[in-house]
């Protein structure tokens, strides 16, 4: 199950719709071992297409030694789909490289739905998982969260 | 001095789940046949065809090895050699 605030959801679907129709990606960090997504860290598309999202890599670098040195790791994985239901692509789960993150994705399209969707990716399977929105966390995270 | 080597979190199970290792070699392609001898199965993970496989990103400091030399990306004493995989989708 994922737990998520609800103003992290909020900032992903801002995010969609802004670049809508590119995709739009992301990641969402949070304390190592705590399964809590906090800080919500925009990602540029590198591919800029409606079908494809990759992290620029040299972003992807400065952002995953980022999360290092502040003992944080990828908690949400994040993209939105254009033009498909928000459930994983063949593309999305022949390229999912970390078994302990949530993949979310976001309809970017209304018509595909009003809700994040949550899934595990773990070598060829995809299993989706209950999302737990929350209008708050501890008071204690909240001050480290950014949406 | 060796060059350190920060392994993902989906190689660790290769390498007694250790987070960096220090090996020796001029440049990536060597560095990583040291790996194998170490920790075998990683090369295939990192290469296809001779060359880095596409989804996974490999900077020798700060710089993808992709935009410099690729494998024959020359390393020197005390580097640091990050292997990420890309993240991607559709």
């Amino acid at each position: 199950m994922l737990t998520i605030h609800a103003k992290l959801v909020e900032a992903m679907f801002a995010q969609a719709r802004k670049d809508h129709p590119v995709e739009t990606c992301g990641v969402i960090a949070g304390p190592h071992g705590s399964n809590l997504p906090l800080r919500l860290i925009p990602m540029r598309n590198a591919a800029q297409s409606e079908t494809f999202f990759q992290f620029d890599p040299k972003e992807q670098l400065r952002v995953w030694r980022e999360m290092e040195a502040r003992s944080e790791e990828p908690i949400v994985i994040y993209h939105s789909h254009t033009n498909t239901p928000a459930y994983p692509s063949g593309t999305d789960v022949k390229y999912a490289r970390e078994p302990r993150c949530h993949y979310v994705i976001i309809p970017a399209d209304s018509r595909y739905g009003k809700e994040i969707r949550s899934f595990r990716i773990w070598d060829g399977m995809v299993t989706e998982e209950r999302v737990r929105v929350r209008n708050s966390y501890k008071s204690e995270w909240e001050l480290s969260m950014v949406a | 001095m060796p060059i350190t080597v920060s392994i993902p979190t989906i190689l660790r199970p290769l390498t007694n789940n250790q987070k960096r290792i220090e090996i020796d070699g001029f440049n990536v392609l060597e560095a990583i046949e040291q790996m194998e001898q170490q920790y075998p199965g990683i090369k295939e993970k990192l290469i296809t065809g001779g060359e880095a496989r596409r989804f996974i990103n490999i900077y020798v400091n700060d710089d993808d090895i992709r935009f410099s030399n690729g494998l024959s990306t020359r390393l020197n004493d005390g580097d640091s050699l990050t292997i990420l995989p890309a993240v991607a989708g559709g």
